[in-house]
C-alpha cells in the first residue's frame, strides 16, 4: 500500500466527514424543532476555583436525575442530556458560557450557578432570551422584581429564609447578644438583614457588626474585638474558605467559651475542611444526608447516589444539582413538552418530594418553598466518617419565611 | 469606631496579633529576599512552596501524629525541592536576563498547585494545632492564642539563627559578598553557582517551614500560596530587596498595619498594606533598609 493511496483515502474520508459534520448541526437543529431530539439542559457550574468541590457534585448528582428520567422512558421516548460547563466562577464567564449554551447548543433549559453574583449573571441572559433557568444557588436578589423574570425559578434556598429559621432557632436557646462577622458582599449582607428580620422577634441585641474583605485569609485581626464585648453568639456570615478560617481562628481565641458559633449556611465541604474547630457550630442546611432516618424519599435518593459513587453521600450543594434537574425534568412530563410558555405554568403547578420531603414553587416569585434544616456539626462522637452533622431541627416549608411578594416587588399575592 | 475611643489593652493585644501576623510575613519574605539578593531571581513559586511545606507537614502529621517532626521534615523537603528546582531549571537559564526564571517559576507554581489539587483534592485538609499548645493564656493585657506566641518566639529564632549564618559564618561572607560581586568571588577560586544552589534551597526551605507554621491559622488548601505571595513581595519591596533586616522590620511593619486597620476601618485591610508599600516607596526608593547590590 503506498503514502499516496493512504492520503487520498484519507482526503475523500476527511471531506465525507467535514460535510457530513457541518450539516449535521443543522439536522438536529430541525430535528430539536420538531421535538424529537433530545431534551438538553445546560449546566453552568464553577468546575475549576474554590467551589470545585461542590461544583463536581452537583454535576453528578444531575447525572442521576438524567439516568433516572432516561430509564423511565423520558418525555414519550425523547431522552434528556445535560451539558455541563465551567463558569469559573466568574460572572462574565458565566454569561458567555450560558450565551453559548443558547445560542450554539441549543439548550431547552438551564439549571446551575453557584454563586449569588455568577447566577444573576446567568438569569440575567437566560431571561433576555427567554429560555427556563432553575438556579441551584442561595440568592435573595434572583426573587425580586427588578432580577426576576417569568422564566426564573430558584431550587435553593435564599439567604433571606436559611439565615431567619438559623436565627429563630438559635436566638431564644443561646441569647440575645449578638455580633455579627460578615464576608463584604450582597451574600454576606442579605444574610445579616434574615438574621436581624428573626432577631427582632426576639429582641436581640447587636453588639458588633464587623465587615471583612472577600477571601480574607487572617481573622485574628477582628477577634479579640469581638470577645472583649462577650457575646452570646457569634454569627458568621461567610461562606466557603472564609467560613474556614474565620471559626478555626475563633476557636483558637478561645471564643468558644462563652459564645455559640453559628453559621447561616453549614456546608458538609465547610465541616470537612474545618474538621475538630466545627465542633457545635450551629448552621443551617437545605440538605444533609442523615435526613435519610426520617425522609423516605431521601433515602431513595441517598441509595441511588451510593449505589452510582461507589458508596459516597451526596452533598448539600450535591443534592441541589440533583433537585434542579429533576423539577425540571418532572416538570416536562406533566406539561408534554419542553416548550417555555407549557414549561412554566407546569413548574409553577409542580408539588414535588423528590429527596427532602414536600416544596413547590411559590407563584409570584417562583421561590421554591421548602424546608430548612438546622444542623450542629459533630467531631468526637461520629459513627463513621461521613456522620459529620446531626440535626437539631427542622423548619417546615412555610412562605412565612420567604418575604412576602409584596416586599419583592411582584404585584401578585 | 476611632482609635482614642478603643481602650488600650484592647489596642495593645491588637499590636500582638500583629506581630503574630507579621510573623509569617517576616519568613516568607526573608526567603524570597535571599534568593532575590543573591541570584537577582523573583521567585513567582515562593507561594506554592509555601502550600506544599503546609501539605508535606499536614501528610507526615497523619503518619506520626507528631507536629515537630512535621516542623523539621516539611522545610526540609521543601529545601530538598528547592535544589532540585535550581539544579534542573534555573541553572540552565543564568546568563539570560531576569525574565526567563520569572516565567519559568511563574509556571512552575502552577504545576506545584496542581499536582497537590490531584494529590490531596479541591477541598483542603484540616489542621489544629498540636494539643500542647491549644488554648489561650492570659498574657497581662487579656487572652491571647498559645500557638501565636508560641509562633512569635519560634520565627525569632529562626530569624537569629539566619542572622548568625549570614553575618558570622564563611558561608555568610560568600553569600554578602556574593550579592555585591558574583565575578570577583569567582575569580577568588569560589564557587559561586554551588552558592547560589544553597541559597535557593534555603529559601524554599523557609517558605516550606512558613507553610507548616502558617497550616494551625488557616488549616491547608492549595491556595493558600496566592495571597502569601503577594504579601511577601510587599514586604521585600518596603524591607528592601535583598535586606535581611528589612523583611524582619517590614513583615512586623505589614502585619501591625493589618491588624490595626482591621480593628479601625475592615474594609481599607487589603488596601493598607498597598498604602504603606506606595509610602515608604515614595520616601525610600530602595526600600527601608536597602542598598545596591549588598545582602545583611
Amino acid at each position: 500500500m503506498t503514502l499516496g493511496f493512504d492520503r487520498r483515502r484519507l482526503l475523500t474520508g476527511g471531506a465525507a466527514a467535514a460535510g457530513l459534520a457541518l450539516a449535521a448541526p443543522a439536522l438536529l437543529r430541525h430535528a430539536r424543532a420538531e421535538g424529537t431530539g433530545p431534551i438538553r439542559i445546560g449546566f453552568p457550574v464553577p468546575l475549576t476555583g474554590p467551589f470545585g468541590a461542590e461544583a463536581n457534585d452537583q454535576v453528578r448528582a444531575a447525572q442521576i436525575a438524567v439516568k433516572e428520567f432516561n430509564a423511565a422512558g423520558g418525555l414519550g421516548g425523547r431522552l434528556a442530556e445535560i451539558l455541563v460547563r465551567d463558569d469559573k466562577l466568574n460572572p462574565g464567564e458565566a454569561a458567555t458560557r450560558t450565551l453559548e449554551l443558547i445560542e450554539k447548543d441549543k439548550v431547552n433549559v438551564l439549571v446551575g450557578g453557584l454563586s449569588a453574583a455568577v447566577t444573576l449573571s446567568i438569569n440575567n441572559v437566560a431571561r433576555g432570551r427567554g429560555v427556563i433557568y432553575n438556579s441551584i444557588s442561595q440568592s435573595d436578589a434572583i426573587t425580586e422584581a427588578k432580577d426576576f423574570g417569568r422564566t426564573t425559578f430558584h431550587e435553593a434556598l435564599s439567604p433571606h429564609m436559611t439565615a431567619g429559621a438559623v436565627g429563630r432557632y438559635v436566638f431564644p436557646r443561646h441569647g440575645k447578644r449578638v455580633a455579627f462577622l460578615t464576608a463584604d458582599y450582597a451574600y454576606g449582607h442579605e444574610m445579616v438583614r434574615g438574621f436581624r428580620r428573626a432577631g427582632a422577634a426576639f429582641g436581640i441585641e447587636v453588639v458588633s457588626d464587623v465587615r471583612h474583605p472577600i477571601g480574607a485569609t487572617d481573622y485574628s485581626a477582628f477577634l479579640p474585638m469581638i470577645a472583649s464585648l462577650r457575646p452570646d453568639v457569634l454569627c458568621l456570615c461567610n461562606f466557603g474558605r472564609d467560613q474556614v478560617v474565620s471559626v478555626q481562628q475563633a476557636t483558637e481565641f478561645g471564643l468558644k467559651q462563652s459564645t455559640k458559633l453559628v453559621a447561616p449556611v453549614l456546608l458538609l465541604t465547610a465541616r470537612k475542611a474545618g474538621g475538630e474547630a466545627f465542633e457545635g457550630v450551629v448552621g443551617g442546611t437545605s440538605y444533609y444526608w442523615g435526613l435519610e432516618e426520617t425522609v423516605p424519599s431521601a433515602r431513595a435518593f441517598n441509595d441511588k447516589f451510593r449505589a452510582a459513587y461507589g458508596g459516597a453521600v451526596p452533598s448539600d450543594y450535591g443534592a441541589l444539582g440533583y433537585a434542579g434537574v429533576r423539577s425540571v425534568l418532572e416538570a416536562a412530563k406533566l406539561a408534554g413538552s419542553v416548550e417555555t410558555d407549557r414549561l412554566v405554568p407546569a413548574l409553577e403547578a409542580l408539588r414535588a418530594d423528590f429527596y427532602k420531603g414536600p416544596q413547590y414553587f411559590r407563584t409570584c416569585d417562583h421561590q421554591s418553598v421548602q424546608s430548612v434544616l438546622i444542623v450542629e456539626s459533630k467531631f468526637r462522637n461520629q459513627r463513621t466518617p461521613d456522620d459529620l452533622f446531626s440535626i437539631v431541627h427542622a423548619e417546615a416549608p412555610d412562605e412565612a419565611g420567604l418575604r412576602s411578594c409584596a416586599e419583592l416587588g411582584h404585584r401578585q399575592g | 469606631m476611632t482609635l482614642a475611643s478603643l481602650p488600650l489593652t484592647l489596642v495593645a493585644l491588637q499590636v500582638v496579633t500583629g506581630i503574630a501576623l507579621g510573623a509569617i510575613y517576616v519568613l516568607v519574605g526573608i526567603g524570597l529576599s535571599l534568593i532575590f539578593g543573591l541570584m537577582n531571581i523573583v521567585n513567582f513559586a515562593h507561594g506554592a512552596f509555601f502550600m506544599a511545606g503546609a501539605y508535606v507537614g499536614v501528610f507526615l502529621y497523619g503518619y506520626t501524629g507528631n507536629f515537630w517532626v512535621s516542623l523539621v521534615v516539611a522545610p526540609v523537603a521543601i529545601g530538598l525541592l528547592g535544589l532540585a528546582v535550581e539544579r534542573v531549571l534555573i541553572r540552565p537559564l543564568y546568563g539570560r536576563g531576569p525574565d526567563d526564571p520569572l516565567l519559568l517559576t511563574f509556571g512552575l507554581a502552577y504545576v506545584v498547585v496542581e499536582s497537590v489539587r490531584i494529590l490531596f483534592g479541591l477541598t483542603g485538609l484540616p489542621f489544629s494545632a498540636p494539643p500542647p499548645l491549644r488554648g489561650a493564656v492570659d498574657i497581662g493585657i487579656g487572652y491571647f492564642p498559645l500557638y501565636r506566641l508560641f509562633l512569635i518566639g519560634f520565627v525569632g529564632l529562626v530569624v537569629l539563627g539566619l542572622w548568625l549564618l549570614i553575618e558570622r559564618t564563611r558561608f555568610g561572607l560568600i553569600i554578602r559578598a556574593g550579592a555585591r560581586d558574583p565575578q570577583i568571588v569567582q575569580v577568588l577560586g569560589i564557587d559561586i553557582g554551588r552558592v547560589w544552589l544553597a541559597v535557593f534551597g534555603l529559601g524554599c526551605a523557609l517558605a516550606g517551614l512558613a507553610g507548616i507554621l502558617a497550616a494551625p491559622l488557616q488549616g491547608v488548601t492549595p491556595e493558600m500560596g496566592v495571597p502569601v505571595l503577594a504579601e511577601a513581595f510587599v514586604v521585600t519591596v518596603v524591607g528592601g530587596m535583598g535586606s535581611l533586616a528589612g523583611a524582619v522590620l517590614a513583615g512586623l511593619l505589614v502585619g501591625i498595619v493589618v491588624a490595626m486597620t482591621s480593628l479601625i476601618a475592615p474594609d481599607l485591610t487589603k488596601m493598607a498594606i498597598f498604602a504603606v508599600m506606595a509610602l515608604v516607596l515614595l520616601v525610600r526608593p530602595r526600600g527601608l533598609l536597602g542598598r545596591a547590590g549588598a545582602f545583611g
